[in-house]
């Protein structure tokens, strides 16, 4: 069995251009700048993903324009927009 | 959308699979619904694409060739009455109306307060590793894990494998129950060969037991983590930080499709039936257990719902695992230091920033939620309740629709309405 | 142990701010509560303070309890999110419009101030309402709090006065001076007062209030939709037809961002699963009103059980049969509105003072003793 074809996507995390292996989460994305950060706590402070798995709610984020989406579950598509508040 | 069909799965994890492999063989229309984009739960996350553990490819291969139909980024969210189940998708609701049940909701980590637990950068144990195997760049990163048990160490080989550096792995367990457990290793040869196959790749990681993370620091995100080691505090600069205490399993649905829960977990019959008719859970729901647990309850249901026998070795395949199970579960109970690490401005509830001082004076789970708002936020209490359980002997409440977050149009019900019988 | 003054039992809204009255007041006060103070029926409710105006006796008790309550806000601590965000009684048609006139002639008599706002009025003031309304009566000194909190704020300040909160203790039964706990105590009291809402019978058989059941749902945080509580005018029918289950639109913007929906009413059930069907009934009629709806996050869906009375007024005063023993309860939907105001009655009756507003069309004797049949309507 070989290794599947390694493609990439690219995409924008508030306006920032990152390219990742197809396959990525867009939680994982987030992990590409300087913090993994998605979203800002009552008091403005930086929260990021912790479960991993959809449960927490910690890894949200507006991705095309869609508020509150659980980015630990969606792979990151050529062309997304990602949005986080934080 | 509507859909209908004999048996719908709810998680597509190994026992989802099992399950729904059987019964689609069989010839019966399964529907398997799960949040993530491919099947493979989270033990086989990522396996539909890399095809690396042969397991899964084995399992995953005879799932798509079973017949069975796959619903991906799927989230029941309600089962207003039997035989029905909403859910939602992305930005689209659909409504299943289903013969039969199985449950393979699967568990997801404990988490315990300690100063820091909300600063980007910490997560899970299997929360990191998660977000490693799904693309997150760790090659040279300090990476430091603590929590228990096997899941500790299959994290570390993860990270180990996509290029961290792991620091610093602190198991909680104090070191004669840990060896003890590890000696219990012997008799569950599969578990063994896992064990031994961790335990290669994790040459010159540190270890220790009786070892637990005090507190994470930093401003933005975390910076260093301050350690217990045997008694002894050490303060560790890092990137990462996954800490996590064990596995829960997932009961809300459970709970709302009205099925008893026991110390835990969901109580079945020798048929892994519900106390609801026609539901069936399987895997973690029974009380963790692991792959081997997945795969033996969920083949077991499969015959069930195909109206076939079930195999003996199935049975006592499984009676062998809840051994190991139970075990496990001995290994893994946070000690009593754990419940002491947050301070008074700690955060419990993530979602609705409720810190551990806003609980003085509060006797059980009802008063937290209703006087400090714990557990009101977005996950429903899903992080905090199991913390509110071990910090201060809190269970749950009742799950009522939605049992996830979901817009309002997820829970409109199909038209025509389901009571059309009734007039 | 010595005798209280008097013992409430019920830790709801209403045994919570008779605790705090009768204790300002100087009495020694017990205030026993089979669970948790404001978890019971009063954490299931909307938290609305609103005048209402089906008729005069219910106008005069909500409209002080109202005022009763916005004197208060300022201590309130701000956990009780009392929110000054007035009322909108929305008219769907000319016939509903019409109904504004004599609502608004009802509350200026009382002394509630409200304007009348036209289509044009009303749509700059909450854009996210469907189109096609064709008006609305604005109540702006109508409010809400968070139910529990503002139950616990009363109680606490009563045990700041030394009365004693015994949580977690069902009462059992109630005898002439004494309340006979279910664990086999005894609580001496002077004057028991019975504040126990749906279980209210079962500590004082006969008396006329059954459940009523009521579905709630709220959204996640979130921007504010809207910035009045929004009620259909059609909710007046709803809320008060005896037969079957109705619901109608009403909805609350929380000061968390949340958005707060009702309603429905189910007389006589005394279930507390969240029924599907409606629910369904509840979410569709919302629907009619914000066509954003279906778009919006819902966090948590829930029932409470409203103890309700054959004329829909609480039941404020001595037990004519029984004159040791004192009733507040039966207060169906408005407990929280009202709570102020019965505490006041009550209290007021007890300690032989004269109250703000006449007592009499709350009296239990409309219902109990010797006139049974004669129901004190003003």
């Amino acid at each position: 069995m070989s290794a599947p074809k390694s493609e990439v996507v690219t995409l924008r995390i508030n306006g920032r251009v990152v390219t990742v292996p197809e396959g990525t989460s867009v939680a994982a994305a987030l992990g590409t700048g300087d913090a993994l950060v998605s979203r800002a706590d009552l008091s403005g402070r930086p929260r990021g993903p912790l479960c991993g798995m959809g449960v927490c709610f910690e890894c949200r984020a507006t991705v095309d324009g869609v508020p509150e989406v659980l980015t630990c579950l969606v792979p990151c598509r050529e062309g997304q927009e990602v949005v986080t508040d934080a | 959308m509507r859909e209908a069909c004999d048996l719908v799965v709810v998680g597509a994890g190994p026992g989802g699979l099992a399950a729904a492999c059987h019964a689609a063989e069989a010839g019966l229309s399964v529907l398997v619904l799960d949040p993530q984009s491919q099947p493979g739960g989270q033990v086989w996350r990522g396996e539909a694409r890399k095809r690396e553990n042969r397991l899964a490819r084995r399992w995953l291969d005879r799932f798509a060739a079973s017949g069975a139909r796959f619903r991906p980024g799927a989230r029941v969210v309600a089962a207003p009455e039997p035989g029905l189940l909403l859910v939602e998708e992305g930005t689209s609701s659909l409504a299943v109306r289903y013969g039969r049940a199985v449950l393979a909701t699967g568990a997801r980590e404990r988490f315990l307060p300690f100063p820091g637990w909300t600063l980007p950068g910490v997560l899970g144990v299997s929360g990191l590793q998660v977000l490693v195997k799904d693309g997150l760049p760790v090659r040279g990163k300090r990476v430091v894990l603590a929590g228990t048990g096997p899941l500790l160490l299959a994290a570390a080989a993860t990270l180990h494998r996509h290029g961290a550096e792991v620091l610093f792995i602190a198991e909680q367990a104090p070191a004669a129950r840990h060896w003890g457990f590890a000696l219990q290793l012997w008799r569950h040869p599969g578990k063994l060969l896992q064990g031994a196959a961790l335990a290669a790749s994790l040459v010159g990681i540190p270890t220790a037991t009786d070892a637990w993370v005090v507190a994470a620091e930093g401003e933005a995100r975390v910076e260093r983590v301050r350690l217990s080691v045997r008694g002894h505090e050490e303060t560790l600069p890092c990137d990462y930080l996954g800490a996590a205490y064990g596995l829960v399993p997932n009961l809300e649905l459970a709970k709302l499709l009205g099925c008893e829960v026991a110390s835990g977990a969901v109580v079945v019959d020798e048929r892994l039936e519900t106390r609801v008719k026609g539901v069936h859970a399987v895997g973690e729901l029974l009380g963790i257990g692991g792959v081997d647990q997945a795969l033996v309850t969920g083949e077991l249901v499969g015959h069930v719902a195909a109206g076939k026998p079930v195999p003996t070795g199935l049975e006592r395949s499984w009676r062998a695992v809840r051994t190991f199970a139970d075990q496990l579960a001995r290994h893994d109970a946070p000690r009593e230091e754990l419940r002491r690490l947050a301070t008074p401005e700690t955060l419990v509830c993530r979602c609705e920033d409720v810190p551990l001082q806003a609980l003085d004076g509060c006797r059980d789970l009802r008063e937290a939620r209703l006087y400090a708002r714990l557990g009101m936020g977005a996950c429903q209490g899903r992080t905090c309740g199991a913390a509110a359980e071990v910090l201060f002997g809190w269970t749950g409440e009742d799950v009522r629709p939605p049992c996830l977050p979901a817009r309002i149009g997820s829970l409109r019900l199909p038209s025509p309405p389901p009571h059309t019988r009734a007039s | 142990m010595s005798a209280v003054d008097c013992a409430i039992v019920g830790g709801g809204i209403v045994g919570a701010a008779l605790a705090d009255a009768l204790s300002e007041a100087g009495m020694s006060v017990a205030l026993v509560e089979a669970r948790s103070i404001g978890t019971g029926t009063t954490a299931c409710g909307m938290g609305h303070l609103v005048a209402m105006d089906d008729n005069a006796a219910e106008l005069a008790l909500t409209s002080w309890s109202v005022s009763l309550w916005r004197a208060l806000a300022e201590g309130l601590p701000r956990a009780v999110e009392y929110d000054a965000c007035g009322t909108l009684w929305l008219a769907a048609d000319a016939e509903e419009m019409a109904a504004v006139d004599s609502k608004v002639s009802n509350y200026r008599a009382a002394g509630v101030r409200v304007e009348v706002l036209d289509a044009a009025a009303l749509y700059e003031a909450e854009p996210a309402l469907a189109p096609g309304l064709v008006g609305a009566l604005r109540v702006p000194g109508d409010a809400v709090v968070y139910p529990p909190l503002a139950a616990r704020t009363f109680a606490l300040r009563a045990q700041a006065r030394g009365a004693r909160l015994m949580t977690g203790t069902p009462a059992q039964a109630l005898r002439p001076g004494e309340v006979v706990l279910a664990n086999g105590d005894v609580l001496a009291a002077r004057h028991i007062v019975l504040a126990a809402g749906v279980a209210s019978p079962s500590l004082c058989p006969g008396l006329p209030i059954t459940p009523r059941k009521g579905h709630l749902l709220i959204t996640r945080r979130g921007a504010p939709v809207v910035k009045h509580q929004l009620v259909e005018l059609g909710y007046v029918k709803s809320a008060h037809g005896t037969e079957g289950a109705s619901v109608a639109f009403n909805a609350q913007p929380r000061v968390t961002g949340q958005l707060l929906l009702g309603s429905s009413r189910q007389p006589g059930v005394g279930t507390r699963e969240v029924e599907a069907a409606i629910l369904e009934r509840m979410l569709r009629r919302a629907a009619d009103f914000l066509p954003g709806l279906d778009g919006m996050q819902a966090l948590r869906a829930w029932t409470g059980l409203r103890p309700a009375t054959p004329d829909g007024l609480p039941l404020l005063g001595p037990h004519p049969e029984q004159p040791w023993l004192w009733l507040a309860c039966g207060h169906e939907g408005l407990g929280i509105t009202t709570a102020t105001g019965s505490a006041r009655l009550v209290a007021d009756q007890l300690l032989g003072r004269s109250s703000a507003i006449d007592a009499r069309p709350y009296l239990p004797e409309r219902f109990l003793g010797r006139t049974p049949r004669q129901v004190a309507h003003a």
